[in-house]
């Protein structure tokens, strides 16, 4: 445990060394006041701007991943890394933390938007609550994706266009785009699987007010599920 | 205390290591000579835990690096080739790290650190982010780490490539001054640094161990270079065959 705080300290760091991550914060809180103010109905609650996030997330969440272990294997700290006396899991779980974190802390510096609308009506704050916990769940399932993505290659473009894809297929799983043509092709059962396999219904799901098991579930197994496999490939590939 | 048996390591067709095997007792220093792409690293990647051998066993202390890992790399300091560090840290900040991580903590984490500054001499370029670091106090600050614990077993991968000749003649003068208490494993291409430092001296060449003996029965053998030469591509030539 002590270890894997060590861990996340130093990788946390990591993100405030450079100005990358005051830069990347700036951008977030801009793209993240502005655009719901477009997509309209703001002034009553934060559902646009909630509805906005797996979309955002596309572009910010690689950003923020995809140095976890293409940095690492290029730089050749790996080594130095896996030769310490840290076990696997610990490694891999504080380096995802850390991101986490600073993920989290980029979504808590937006509750400027949160006053906002608490001063121009009465929004209802439990969904609000709820919304922003769905918000860091879906941030941390994606880079739990994105780690794993990350550890595949030493090129971080590479590991961030990766991590771009896959989350467009996650989010685009849930609409209509996809799930219409498939209705007629597919068992209901598939499409119901497809459908709760995407970012989106789980978020709508979530911004509605209900964080429910199976959203739970749902981020729960993506984030261990994409960590294991994280692990697995390290040990596979440390060396390449 | 270092133990290795029958190591060897496949790369595709390519056999890197093959059928390695030496042990390294308390107070030896064991340079380990060869050409590149000798096995050198890749020997010293496995007994250190990084990669995994195809087939034989290397042990630390008694612990096996692939059963025990934790506990074989707790005695163990490494400098890894090239001497890799987070380069958007400080040493101050990188060794910190590695205290932390290697569990020291209080007086004794302040002691260590400030013991091995002065035994590397990083006093000047303590805040200095490591990736402004010339290539001599890189590998300084990678022999840093490797010693901060004071570690029972050594392993060091070229730990004076791209020193010049006064820090080589330091880094050579610290390894003698802590031989008496580990083990000590080197890899070098400079052959006179194993009749400096070193009490046993293993050649290898295409993975196999061709020569291991003082570096005194080396040099009785004539000229270091001439002896290398004849014994790494007579060496090379019998595995072609």
């Amino acid at each position: 445990m002590k270890t894997t705080l060590v861990l996340l300290k130093r990788e946390l760091n990591g993100y405030f060394a450079t100005p990358v991550a005051y830069v990347f914060i700036f951008f977030y809180l801009i793209a993240m006041s502005l655009l719901p103010f477009y997509l309209g109905g703001f002034y009553e609650d934060l559902q646009p701007f909630f509805a906005f996030h797996p979309w955002l997330y596309l572009f910010l969440i690689p950003a923020i991943s995809m140095r976890l272990w293409a940095e690492e294997r290029k730089s050749g700290t790996i080594e130095l890394l896996m030769t310490l006396p840290v076990s696997m899991a610990q490694t891999v779980l504080g380096k995802f933390l850390a991101a986490w974190m600073f993920a989290g802390i980029a979504l808590v510096l937006t509750f400027p938007m949160w006053l906002t609308v608490n001063y121009l009506g009465q929004p209802d704050n439990g969904v609000i609550a709820a919304s922003y916990i769905g918000s860091f769940l879906l941030a941390g399932g994606y880079l739990a994706v994105g780690s794993f993505l990350s550890a595949l290659t030493k090129n971080q473009v590479i590991a961030f266009v990766l991590t771009f894809v896959v989350g467009l297929v996650l989010v685009l799983a849930g609409t209509p785009a996809v799930l219409e043509p498939l209705a007629g092709a597919v068992p209901s059962s598939v499409l119901d699987a497809v459908r709760s396999f995407s970012f989106l219904s789980q978020m709508n799901t979530i911004t509605s007010g209900v964080i429910d098991v199976r959203a739970l579930t749902f981020f729960g197994s993506l984030i261990g599920g994409s960590l294991l496999a994280n692990a697995i490939v390290l040990d596979l590939k440390k060396a390449d | 205390m270092i133990a290795i048996q029958d190591l060897c390591k496949d790369f595709g067709p390519l056999r890197a290591v093959d059928r390695i095997s030496f042990e390294v007792k308390k107070g030896e220093v064991l340079g380990f000579l060869g050409p590149n792409g000798a096995g050198k690293s890749t020997t010293m990647k496995m007994l250190t835990g990084f990669l995994t051998p195809t087939s034989g066993r290397a042990s630390i202390c008694g612990h096996d690096v692939a059963t025990a890992p934790l506990e074989a790399k707790r005695q163990l300091g490494y400098l890894p080739e090239g001497a890799p560090a987070y380069g958007d840290m400080t040493p101050a900040a990188f060794l910190d790290f590695i205290a932390d991580i290697r569990g020291l903590a209080g007086a004794t984490k302040a002691e260590r650190i400030a013991k091995v500054v002065k035994q590397v001499h990083l006093e000047a370029v303590l805040h200095q982010r490591i990736e402004t670091l010339s290539k001599g106090f890189k590998r300084r600050v990678g022999l840093a780490q490797a010693i901060l614990h004071d570690p029972q077993v050594l392993v060091l991968d070229e730990p004076t490539d791209g020193l010049d000749p006064n820090q080589k003649h330091e880094v050579r003068s610290l390894i003698q001054e802590m031989a008496p208490g580990k083990a000590i494993v080197l890899s070098t291409h400079i052959l006179e640094e194993v009749e400096a430092v070193c009490t046993r001296a293993i050649i290898i060449a295409s993975g196999r161990v061709l020569f291991d003996g003082t570096p005194q029965e080396l040099a009785a053998r004539g000229p270091l270079d001439t002896v290398f030469r004849k014994i790494t591509t007579s060496g090379s030539a019998t595995n072609q065959s």
